[in-house]
């Protein structure tokens, strides 16, 4: 297998200086067009990545700005299938910008695990996340997502341990997503010394570049923690972008996210 | 004391068996029976997960806890709970003769209080000075705050918006009895959608927090655990029904929703391959209408509240809402331990309707004098389908896990409605 697209826009983007921007979004919310529109605009504004997030009917690891989300997408009876016809329709126009698809174990086993990993490989998919797939119960789908070319991106969190740092390194690729605050999306406040402390201990064990997420809110916030990580993650504070005008939610995201793209750049490496 | 015995021999207990299922010992060190159980939750969970897999390992064997536990049992739960026979709903009945295990007569009305004893107990080991809860109907709520108080514990519950509407009875005595209570106003706003959020909450404050689940579900340890502390009411029945009988059941039947009652009287038996197990599960206003709550009759194998098991979902995987007149029993899941058990054909799963469930309330009201749960009520309604073309002879033991009190409510509205 050649390289992916997600381990090259790291490269480049280290052979610039430059830190990954990876805004996440509902597909669905508040429709399907909306959801590509808004990809778009993600691009447009120096996304590098986009998570893409799968509506799931109990999402346990969310707080309430996803959750609502999700729900929105769900009464548009939007589900598994119509994600991935989301992405087919983005890759037709876009073969750049990564795209990673973020959600729960139980819509993808009732596709079944197999079909899942060939139609999103096919509808061009880079990367997947299971939150609720610890690297223990995802032996085997790890390795049928590597062998169909996409990465499978693992979470660590700040009471992960030593020896969980290590095991979810063995199988980690693409990047690792550092959740850096107990707790669920969208929630508290960051402590950069405690972020800084836990990146440390996760390179170690690993080279793969590690993207934080949980709390991240503004541009200030991302430029902090570019500082020390290789991307910033933002979930919650989009979907409030989007609730707040779902009928301009491809123009307000874009403008939040330029804002962002600019605080990131203007920085500097190591700057903080 | 023979219960106390009974709690110090139960890997004894496990020898008296027979062939087939004589070494049966799941879940395995992750927690998988078979294919199901397992641990499906974010990484933020798997520490806390760890940490009391640990705790309980430890403790399990402790014997300075199992005395503490027999104690707690006898004086504060009020066990061993009585066998009864129930001899005027079998001889009217004209079949098997009719026992019930009196789990009703347990403090707090059920056999909630099993668990949530056990689990406080932990959380105390542990350090933790704060407990939370999720609860459908309030029963489990109710265990769950009466443990807090006797033991000092800051306790919150969470239950469903729709739920709090219906249970307003439960509430109320949760909060006298000092916790508070959280309305979870997201999703379908009912018992599942109260797990997801107590997991959050745990999530959050993993420190100083732990979560006492009240059914055989959720990630490993959980279901063993549970099903653990709920032994208790088998191990006390494989006493009780050779001082009463002569002998063990012919059949050992006991109601299912997450499934811990069940799992409580079922566990000891299953090396007795004499004995059949039968767990009833609620059929709503019949399996074929799509408003029921029989994961194991009528759902699919797939991942939900961190643990693999047979879940009532849509096509697109996403968890249907359930009905039941039993709130109890309305959750779209099921413990893995019962999957398993299912697929290795060591106990089957029937179900009965609101409707059955009803008639056999009532009827267990006026010829026994015994107010059952709606949740009992339908392993009720099954029995007697089943002991009335059943030799006079033949031995059916029902687990009468909670009495109906709570259901009164609900039952007079049914009345009103000409049911």
């Amino acid at each position: 297998m050649s390289v992916s697209r997600i381990e090259s826009t790291f490269a480049r983007l280290r052979e610039n200086g430059r830190k990954a921007l990876i805004p996440y979004v509902t597909a669905g919310d508040p429709d399907v067009e909306s959801t590509l529109a808004v990809m778009n605009a993600m691009v447009v504004a120096g996304a590098d990545i986009i998570e893409l997030g799968v509506p799931f009917s109990d999402p346990m690891a969310d707080g309430p700005v996803i959750q609502r989300a999700g729900e929105r997408a769900l009464r548009n009876g939007v589900g598994l299938a119509d994600v991935l016809a989301i992405v087919r329709r983005f890759r037709s126009l876009n073969q750049d910008t990564a795209l990673v698809l973020m959600g729960y174990a139980n819509p993808i086993e009732a596709m079944g695990r197999e079909r899942f990993i060939e139609v999103a490989a096919a509808a061009g998919a880079d990367g997947i996340i299971v939150v609720d797939y610890p690297p223990e119960e995802s032996v085997e789908f790890a390795a049928a997502v590597r062998a169909a070319g996409m990465d499978l991106i693992f979470l660590l969190a700040p009471t992960s341990t030593a020896a969980r740092i290590a095991q979810v390194a063995r199988m980690a690729s693409g990047y690792i997503y550092y959740v850096s605050l107990a707790g669920v999306t969208g929630a508290g406040h960051l402590d950069l010394d405690d972020v800084l402390m836990h990146l440390a201990a996760i390179r170690a064990h690993t080279a793969i570049p590690v993207g934080v997420g949980f709390g991240i809110r503004d541009g200030a916030t991302a430029r902090s923690i570019c500082s020390i990580a290789d991307a910033a993650i933002i979930g919650s504070r989009i979907i409030q972008e989007i609730e707040a005008e779902p009928a301009q939610a491809a123009l307000r995201v874009g403008r939040f996210l330029t804002e962002v793209r600019r605080a990131m750049d203007t920085t500097g490496e190591g700057a903080s | 004391m023979p219960v106390a015995k009974a709690v110090r021999n139960r890997e004894f207990d496990m020898q008296q068996t027979s062939p087939s299922f004589a070494d049966y010992d799941l879940p395995d060190a992750r927690g998988h029976f078979g294919a199901y159980g397992g641990i499906f939750v974010a990484e933020t969970l798997i520490h806390a997960l760890d940490e009391l897999a640990g705790a309980y390992d430890k403790f399990r064997r402790d014997p300075e806890f199992i005395a503490e536990l027999d104690d707690e049992f006898a004086h504060f739960v009020g066990r061993p709970s009585p066998i009864y026979h129930a001899r005027r709903w079998s001889q009217v009945l004209g079949g098997a003769q009719i026992y019930f295990k009196r789990e009703d007569l347990n403090h707090t009305g059920a056999h909630k209080i099993n668990n949530t004893i056990g689990q406080a107990m932990l959380a105390r080991r542990m350090g933790k000075p704060r407990v939370i809860a999720e609860t459908g109907a309030g029963q489990h709520g109710v265990a769950a705050a009466t443990v807090a108080a006797r033991y000092g514990m800051e306790c919150v519950v969470y239950m469903g918006a729709e739920d709090i509407r219906r249970q307003a009875a439960n509430v109320y005595r949760m909060k006298l009895l000092g916790a508070s209570v959280s309305s979870v106003e997201s999703g379908s706003r009912t018992l599942k959608d109260a797990l997801n959020e107590a997991m959050r909450d745990w999530a959050t404050h993993v420190a100083d927090t732990f979560y006492i689940i009240g059914t055989v579900a959720g990630p490993h340890p959980y279901p063993m655990m549970v099903r653990d502390f709920q032994s208790i009411i088998g191990r006390e029945c494989i006493e009780q029904m050779p001082a009463m009988v002569g002998r063990q059941p012919d059949y050992v039947i006991a109601c299912v929703g997450g499934g811990s009652n069940a799992m409580g009287i079922f566990h000891p038996y299953i090396g007795h391959s004499e004995v059949r197990l039968v767990g009833v599960e609620a059929a709503g206003d019949g399996i074929a209408t799509g408003r029921h709550a029989a994961s194991l009759s009528a759902g699919r194998p797939g991942v939900l509240h961190g643990n693999r098991t047979y879940l009532l979902q849509n096509q697109d995987g996403q968890i249907i809402e359930t009905h039941s007149i039993s709130a109890g029993l309305d959750y779209p899941g099921v413990g893995p331990e019962h999957a398993w058990l299912k697929d290795a054909g060591r106990a089957t799963y029937e179900s009965a309707t609101d409707a059955e469930a009803l008639e056999a309330f009532h009827t267990c009201c006026r010829l026994e004098g015994i107010i059952p749960a709606l949740e009992s009520s339908h392993a009720l309604a099954y029995a007697a389908r089943l002991a009335r073309d059943l030799p006079r002879d033949k031995v059916v033991l029902v687990n009468l896990s909670g009495r109906g009190d709570k259901d009164m409510a609900t039952v007079a509205e049914r009345a009103q409605q000409g049911v």
